[in-house]
């Protein structure tokens, strides 16, 4: 298994502040330059202590949000990229639908990744529906424009020679000619986020990395779809380092240590979810027929990330939310999370959350790294072989 | 405004498109607004009693197919046009409530030979404020909840127009009809929103008697609006209905029906 450390970088200290919607609409008096300042420093500094404690790196961007003030991945990234010296760099993602230009998109992917010496991986993503609202890209057949964006990236990534010129539905190219070429040749690694089986699918096709994200119980349905249909379409079983999981994480030396711990990460999942109505799905971000059979039902998506009111720690594990123990609970809830999917090769951790303070964040990662990683590693090996082996 | 299919299908330049067809006399063109219309509209009621009314739903509304390729007003003009064309329609009147207020007066800039009159009711298109003023409310950024209080005066007049947005005790065929029209106007209308920069600057063109009817609590575009755009034409006038919103034509059926028939009874100056 490897271990991806991330983090939203958010404006925490506001959250008492504020009152109702936590993005789009939220005041931005209530991010004090000063205050962001220094957390964006804090943050960047945790990247590059869970580099050299062997983790790889996980970015992402949002905008507008208390919750998340990286407005924009590749800018974290870029920073990163010089200021790390092993840990893979996983922008996840690129917004693709929200950006007006892929080319300059993929200019920064091949930059970043020259930079790094080749450690790059790529995710693009359809981006959150309330991101429309700021980057004012429609919703309308979003999916369409994700897939032209994505198909435009990979092929400025990987032409080598003379420019070619694009003239598809929602972009057009005159000359596109990407300087410089990727450090990874042909291109850097592939991610996708999925949460439902026909995505999955998809991603399989294209054999990419599919991460889903808080997914619980709608983990294996996505992991079974993408492996049968990679099976169908490579002739062999997808490799367990396909599947990758976010969950947040918190590990401490006792009871107490981990409750603390978990009190301070918990506002997390109460600001998160706090979207203005109006944007938690525009039409068009969701295709027509499933947003009649929404209104229909009258669910209209999952609520309190698919967790009973109240979860308890162990609610939180099995629900593939929050994993949260000494390093021998968390080794447990993590394996026994993994079999029930079928298999997660990669774990992206989202180890800040809420008001965890610096020394804490460290040293969660520093005994996730010592105490848990290892076992975790060979737990993913043996599995592995358990698929290539099944295959045989 | 949604929930039943209208009674006809017809293939217009090639696709499928549901439509009502009522009523004797001069032809007229109903556009409908971004929510739809039931095939019991009480305007397209009053109309038909004098008119031939013709009223489709647009491609991507109710039942109308919209393939891919249409995704903009300017491919529902040329959609317009092939309708008009292909049922010979002349010396047309055509009648468009909000979104179809837009598309009646972007249809008429491409040429008014086969259009007698034209009637923009609380209609949607043009841009007349600065670059940091709105004109039209952003719809987008609205719920469903707010529908009923913002698109009509009397809410509770809206909540029986949109089924007490009881979308559990309807069919799955009727939400998906509502669900349709949303993300059509969103298509067709996200950015910039509800209008066409350039077509304020094309309104001269249409040289036929143009009635703006407004509803005077319209909450979506301003009384204020529908007069500058009533001046924007040849020869435009305006009119208001009192405590009517920006459906108002259904909240005040026999009001606004009265100002359009008697508009279209009247002989304009320019009618020779």
């Amino acid at each position: 298994m490897e271990f991806w450390h991330f983090c939203e970088q958010s404006m925490h200290p506001a959250w008492e502040k504020i009152d109702g919607p936590t993005k789009v609409l939220v005041d931005n008096r209530f991010c004090e330059p000063e205050v962001a300042h220094k957390l964006y420093n804090r943050y960047l500094d945790e990247w590059m202590i869970a580099d050299q404690l062997g983790f790889n790196i996980f970015v992402n961007e949002h905008h507008a949000s208390a919750n998340c003030m990286s407005a924009s991945c590749l800018l974290t990234l870029a920073i990163l990229a010089r200021q790390t010296k092993n840990a893979r760099l996983l922008c996840l993602g690129v917004p693709v639908t929200n950006r007006t230009d892929p080319y300059r998109v993929a200019e920064e992917l091949a930059m970043i990744d020259v930079i790094s010496g080749g450690r790059l991986e790529i995710g693009l993503v359809k981006a959150s529906p309330f991101e429309l609202a700021m980057s004012n890209q429609s919703p309308a057949r979003i999916m369409d424009r994700y897939w032209e964006a994505h198909d435009f990236i990979v092929k400025a990534l990987t032409h080598q020679g003379a420019p070619f010129s694009w003239e598809g539905e929602f972009y057009n190219y005159r000359n596109v000619n990407v300087w410089p070429r990727p450090y990874q040749q042909p291109m850097p690694p592939m991610w996708i986020t999925a949460s439902g089986p026909t995505t999955g699918r998809k991603i399989a096709q294209l054999g990419y990395v599919m991460a889903t994200f808080f997914n619980g119980a709608g983990t294996k349905p996505l992991y079974d779809a993408y492996k049968d249909e990679y099976r169908k379409t490579h002739g062999r079983p997808a490799p367990i380092d396909r599947f990758a999981y976010l969950a947040m994480v918190v590990c401490g030396r006792n009871e107490a240590e981990v409750l603390e711990r978990v009190k301070k990460v918990k506002p997390y999942l109460e600001v998160q979810p706090r979207t203005p109505k109006a944007w938690s799905n525009p039409p068009g971000y969701e295709n027509v027929e499933m947003n009649a059979r929404a209104l229909n039902s009258g669910v209209t998506g999952r609520i309190n990330f698919g967790l009973p009111a109240n979860p308890s720690l162990a609610d939180m594990a099995e629900g593939g939310i929050l994993f949260a123990g000494t390093p021998d609970q968390l080794y447990e809830q993590m394996v026994k999370f993994s079999d029930r999917c079928g298999g997660i090769g990669r774990m992206l951790m989202l180890s800040q959350a809420g008001y965890l303070s610096h020394d804490e964040t460290v040293d969660t990662m520093q005994l996730f790294a010592a105490e848990v990683a290892p076992r975790l590693r060979e737990y993913a090996r043996l599995k592995n072989e358990e698929i290539v082996q099944a295959a045989e | 405004m949604f929930i039943t299919p209208l009674p006809e299908t017809k293939i217009v330049a090639g696709q499928q498109v549901e439509l009502l067809i009522r009523g004797e006399g001069q032809n007229l063109l109903f556009l409908h607004a971004g929510h739809g219309f039931e095939p019991d509209d009480p305007l397209v009621a009053a109309l038909s009693r004098h008119y031939r009314v013709y009223a489709p739903s647009h491609p991507g509304f109710g039942a109308s197919d919209r393939p891919d390729h249409l995704n903009s007003v300017e491919d529902l003009v040329f959609f317009y046009l092939d309708l008009i064309e292909q049922f010979d329609l002349r010396d047309l009147i055509v009648v468009g409530v909000s979104f179809g207020g837009w598309l009646a007066a972007e249809l008429a800039t491409r040429g008014t030979g086969r259009i007698a009159k034209l009637v923009l009711i609380d209609a949607v298109g043009v841009k007349f404020s600065g670059r940091e003023t709105r004109d039209i409310v952003d719809i987008f950024a609205t719920t469903i909840e707010q529908i009923p209080g913002l698109f009509f005066h009397d809410e509770q007049i809206g909540m029986r127009q949109f089924g007490g947005l009881d979308f559990k005790a309807m069919s799955l065929a009727s939400t998906t009809r509502f669900a349709r029209n949303r993300e059509s106007i969103l298509l067709f209308g996200w950015s910039p929103t509800l209008y066409n920069p350039k077509l304020l600057r094309r309104l001269y063109r249409v040289h036929v008697p143009v009635l703006v009817l407004w509803g005077a609590d319209d909450q979506i575009v301003a009384t204020s609006y529908g007069k500058q755009y009533a001046a924007a034409f040849e020869h435009g006038v305006y009119r208001e209905v009192a405590g009517a919103g920006h459906y108002g034509y259904l909240e005040k059926p026999a009001e606004f029906a009265a100002a359009v028939t008697e508009f279209l009874a009247t002989k304009s100056p320019v009618e020779v």
